[in-house]
């Protein structure tokens, strides 16, 4: 047992040797399991930008981008193991789990620890304030952002947000944690609009949802938002054609928003709605570029090339373009090498990406802008409106801009409460972007110059 | 049993936080199972829900009663758990074998959606999931990584001693005589309804304390997917693998499902390359675990425990 | 008719065609223990292996005919092999070892699945248009029906095969008595492999009808938690019990998710279906058809 316990000790405890001028980003990807083909698209994409930013590039400012996987199946407990086996790599930038479970598992230690983590899309609501959450970054969206983009969304097809007054919005949400953290927003949101909404739980995973549609059926919803995950997505919009409820009302949200929710259910998919922040398709600069620098000499990681520009590829590449930026900015005020997770902290603080800005690094039009502070650790990210018309996704609307101001009330309470239950203090933001300001302008400008 | 306390007290924190901290957790809840499974002959697949039980009675102890110290929280989870067993036990009055087991998903699928429907139960967090008091106990603080290892170790080494006396007691031979033959069991004199709940009972009460442990020490937080159908199977494995009826077996078969994918995944790593797909690595990991399960139940199928001992016998044989 | 009551109609049709999907994964289950004592879990990943492999055949260019004779003749080889590799070897074994053996196989069966067709999500068309049509107020769906009649048929050809056939019969005295069977001279190998082939079978026609409704992905293994309580209610050992409790799993499950889930809180699906077999058995021990002998006390 002994000697079995130290042996596996001397095999599991190798880390990567050192080497200056790298920046490394350990990634608890999910390659396996139900959840396999998001984290395919989602690290591939990831992986790509490091790469392309290496090739073309030379690295950021010639510091390299490393990276190494660990396998963890979208399970906590293996994320934890793949945290504890990696956390000792030199030279970490972030962290990037995609999942909820793990980032939760995470935050204690990274915090002690001292190096961001980044849940882009996802995440703890209330990490969106940074005085609180220090090292956690909910980039674009968090659930609240994502139902007032939503409502705000299906308020201009019912031909503005007054319009929405007397209508019927079911809610079929996912029956976990993640399914229900947005019920009192749709309910609050109710109550300032005026709709009527019913909120409806498939049980997981949601293989059989006949009871749900025939609910809804009753009802007879204007609208159906799905919250939904992994299997559930495509047996909703299977479902609900079997019911004769018309797929072009239903609205999916962020994680029932790729392809791979769509193909499954064919036919019945055509029509529908989802949510996201970044628009799908390979027409952008920057994807061009990772299909001829990176796919072209064969260093792609995507197995199947037919998925270049599907939404999660297209997310990881965001993903990346976001935690580049951040160590650019960060090295515009620290200097240009190796930095250490802090430091990189106080990039993701400083990550204010105009329109321009995005242009510039051929995003147009992938995404919209970002704008992170160190109280706002979301970024104030836009969201757009793309429909499945059969193989693809279209984008049908504008850059919407979800209602912050009417949230952050929510997620200080929530943040606050978090402060007083762990015995935080939160941070005096002003008092910091004060001591920052003149070195931020500097490095905005710097950054910005080198980065073609 | 000795080799378990002279557990190596140098290590990396990687050795105490992902490996030795889940696996005594697992071991425990192994051991609580083999009570039920290896010396009563119950079959049950809800261990994950009882560990749930555990973990979420003792974060609402420690959330709304402070007061208490941590080792009082833990027993009086670990009895909240228990009356979650007698109640998920009860089938067992009437069923057996595949019948009980399946039945026991009741449970199962029953914590599981309790969970995250009552918000009080994880202090209405918008999100469900919620982060795990501080070990600390009069005054100590065990939230190191070494700390929550010998925290753990001081709970197991506690519990599989009082098992130990336990399944040497009048009570523990009338759960073996219920497996062996439950008529004769009942004719010698045996109450046969009272013993099958006291041995859900017991079994929960450790299973859930493992859950505890596993949410405390190991992962930090708590949430309800991660006590799902796959930790029940993990932990029937554990008790499978390593050898029914056996205490020992729950810690030869927790260090073989913890320890095994983690050293498949070292080796594999070594041996194609870190750049390999990860994907593809977990994908042969998992058929070589499938594989190395089988073989195991076809080679011994009494038991990681029954293998050891034989091989400790031959051993002893070339020395004669 | 009163809404009120088509709905209710609606509610029990729906849930009564769902629980046509459900027999249909637990009729693997059944032909597998009825023989041997096993439960096999594999069931569930011998499922997900069939869809993916004759999903990912067809859209190599296959045609539908070729990949399912494809598909056929490797679920026939996969039946074989494991019955030879691990079920033989554990022979005598308690029934316990091997369940857990079948959950060793379905670790190697997903992850080989897996490796060998990726891990992309597919979607299946069976060339079976699922607009819902009416009768008297109440939609019926297309799909259902039909899954429906391919259930029925499939058990019409068991039925016809543990009737006429040589091995049919033998598979019927070894069910009845393995001793006995044994003392007749019955090749008991022989017997098993012709199951393991045949849950085989069904798990292609399991796959790829769930794989219509889901899309041929991880998940799909996830059915057979659908068929557990199925099993529970009908016995694990009746196929007659498994449509029949099939049936009535699907109904029940429906009517309390739609009637009382609004009352104690809705997604009570995933356990309600454990807990009414369960009080079933309670209360008629001898179960649903009262003739097997249930393994209680």
């Amino acid at each position: 047992m002994r000697a079995a316990l130290l042996a596996g000790a001397t095999l599991l405890g190798l880390a990567g040797g050192a080497r200056a001028d790298e920046q490394h980003f350990p990634l608890q990807s999910y390659r396996v399991g139900p959840y396999a083909a998001g984290g395919t698209g989602f690290f591939g994409g990831f992986i790509d930008y490091l790469n392309l930013i290496n090739s073309r590039d030379g690295g950021v400012n010639g510091v390299k981008l490393t990276w190494s996987e660990g396998e963890t199946q979208y399970e906590v407990e293996r994320g934890v193991e793949v945290y504890e086996r990696l956390k000792s790599r030199p030279g970490i930038a972030a962290w990037n789990p995609l999942s909820v479970g793990i980032a939760y598992a995470m935050i204690d230690r990274i915090t002690a620890d001292k190096v961001p983590l980044i849940t882009i899309n996802h995440g703890r609501t209330d990490s969106t304030d940074g005085r609180v959450f220090p090292y956690v970054f909910p980039l674009l969206l968090n659930p609240y952002s994502e139902t007032s983009g939503i409502v705000a969304y299906l308020g201009t097809r019912a031909g503005g947000l007054d319009k929405l007054k007397g209508k019927t919005i079911a809610v079929l949400y996912h029956g976990s944690p993640y399914g229900k953290e947005t019920i009192p927003i749709y309910e609050k949101l109710a109550k300032t609009y005026g709709f009527k909404v019913e909120q409806i739980e498939v049980p997981h995973p949601g293989n059989e949802q006949q009871s749900q549609w025939l609910t809804i059926r009753r009802l007879r919803p204007d609208f159906v938002v799905l919250r939904g995950w992994g299997v559930m997505n495509p047996v909703a919009l299977k479902t609900a054609q079997k019911t004769g409820f018309p797929v072009d009302h239903i609205v999916g949200n962020v994680w029932s928003n790729s392809e791979e929710d769509a193909i499954p259910a064919g036919d019945a998919a055509k029509g529908y709605v989802a949510i996201t922040t970044q628009a799908s398709g390979t027409e952008y600069p920057v994807i061009q570029e990772i299909v001829r620098k990176v796919y072209e000499p064969g260093n792609g990681n995507l197995a199947d090339k037919k998925r270049i520009g599907s939404v999660y590829h297209n997310l990881g590449v965001l993903n990346g373009i976001l935690n580049v930026e951040a160590v650019r900015i960060a090295q515009g005020r620290f200097g240009k090498r190796t930095l250490t997770g802090d430091e990189v902290r106080w990039g993701f603080e400083h990550l204010r990406l105009d329109e321009a800005w995005v242009a510039e690094l051929g995003a147009k039009g992938l995404f919209h802008s970002i704008n992170v502070t160190c109280a706002n650790h979301e970024g104030e990210g836009r969201v757009t409106f793309q429909q499945w018309d059969g193989t693809k996704w279209k984008v049908v609307s504008d850059w919407i801009a979800p209602d912050w101001a009417s949230l952050r009330p929510i997620i200080e309470a929530s943040s606050t409460a978090y402060a007083k239950e762990h015995g935080l203090t939160p941070r005096d933001c002003a008092a910091e972007e004060q001591a920052d300001a003149g070195a931020r302008n500097t490095a905005a400008e710097h950054a910005s110059a080198e980065s073609r | 049993m000795i080799a378990l306390g002279i557990v190596p007290l140098v290590g990396t924190s990687y050795l105490y936080e992902a490996i030795l901290t889940p696996f005594l957790a697992l071991a425990l809840a192994g051991l609580g199972l083999n009570l039920l499974t290896g010396y009563a002959g119950l079959l049950s697949l809800g261990s994950a829900a009882f560990m749930a039980v555990g973990a979420y009675a003792a974060f609402n102890l420690s959330l709304r009663l402070p007061i208490l110290p941590l080792p009082v929280t833990i027993f009086a989870a670990g009895l909240v758990a228990a009356l979650a067993g007698v109640i998920g036990g009860l089938p067992a009055l009437r069923l057996r074998g595949f019948y009980l087991a399946v039945s026991t998903l009741a449970v199962q699928f029953f914590v599981a959606w309790a969970l995250n429907r009552i918000g009080w139960l994880s202090n209405d967090s918008p999100s469900g999931i919620v982060t795990a008091p501080r070990l600390v106990v009069a005054g100590i603080s065990f939230e190191d990584a070494r700390g929550r290892y010998l925290f753990s170790l001081a709970v197991v080494a506690l519990l599989t001693f009082a098992a130990w006396r336990l399944v040497r007691s009048p009570t523990g031979r009338d759960l073996v005589a219920i497996r062996d033959h439950e008529t004769a069991a009942r004719i010698t004199g045996v109450r046969v309804a009272r013993t099958k709940l006291l041995a859900f009972g017991l079994s929960s009460f450790i299973v859930g304390v493992a859950g505890v442990l596993w949410a405390f020490a190991y992962l930090r937080t708590l949430e309800p997917a991660g006590f799902n159908l796959d930790r029940s199977f993990q932990i029937l494995f554990i008790v499978i693998i390593g050898g029914l009826g056996t205490l020992r077996g729950a810690f030869l078969g927790a260090g073989f499902i913890v320890v095994l994918p983690l050293i498949l995944a070292r080796l594999g790593a070594a041996i194609l390359g870190d750049g390999f797909d990860s994907g593809t690595l977990e994908m042969c990991q998992r058929i070589v675990l499938g594989i190395l399960i089988v073989a195991v139940l076809i080679r011994e199928p009494a038991g990681l425990t029954a293998l050891l001992d034989r091989a400790v016998g031959r051993l002893r044989g070339r020395a004669a | 008719m009163n809404p009120d009551f088509a709905f209710l109609v609606e509610v029990i049709v729906g849930g009564l065609l769902s629980g046509v999907m459900y027999a249909l994964v637990a009729i693997g289950f059944v032909l597998i223990y009825k023989t041997s004592g096993v439960l096999n879990f594999a069931q569930g990943a011998m499922v997900l292996f069939a869809a993916l492999t004759f999903v990912s055949l067809l859209e190599r260019g296959l045609p539908f005919v070729g990949a399912l004779a494809a598909t056929l003749a490797v679920m026939v080889v996969l039946g074989l092999a494991v019955e030879r590799a691990v079920l033989r070897p554990l022979v005598n074994q308690p029934p316990i070892t091997l369940f857990m053996a079948t959950l060793g196989v379905s670790y190697v069966i997903e992850g080989a699945a897996q490796l060998a067709w990726g891990t992309q999500v597919h979607g299946l068309d069976l060339g079976i248009d699922d607009t819902p049509f009416e009768i008297g107020g109440v939609l019926v769906s297309r799909f259902d029906l039909f899954a429906a009649g391919v259930a029925g048929l499939m058990v019409a050809a068991l039925t016809a095969f543990f009737r006429y056939t040589h091995t049919g019969l033998a598979f019927r005295a070894v069910a009845d008595d393995p001793f006995a069977a044994l003392n007749a001279g019955l090749r008991l190998p022989r017997i098993w492999s012709a199951v393991w082939i045949a849950a085989g079978l069904v798990a292609l026609v399991a796959g790829l009808l769930w794989g219509a409704r889901l899309g041929v992905q991880f998940s799909l293994s996830l059915v057979v938690l659908k068929a557990l309580p199925v099993l529970v209610l009908g016995g694990f050992d009746s196929i007659a019990g498994a449509i029949l409790a099939g049936l009535i799993v699907g109904a029940v499950e429906k009517l309390s998710e739609v009637y009382l889930g609004p009352f104690i809180g809705g997604g009570i699906e995933g356990w309600i279906a454990y807990v009414a077999a369960l009080a079933f058995l309670l209360v008629r021990p001898s179960g649903l058809l009262g003739l097997r002998s249930v393994e209680r006390v």
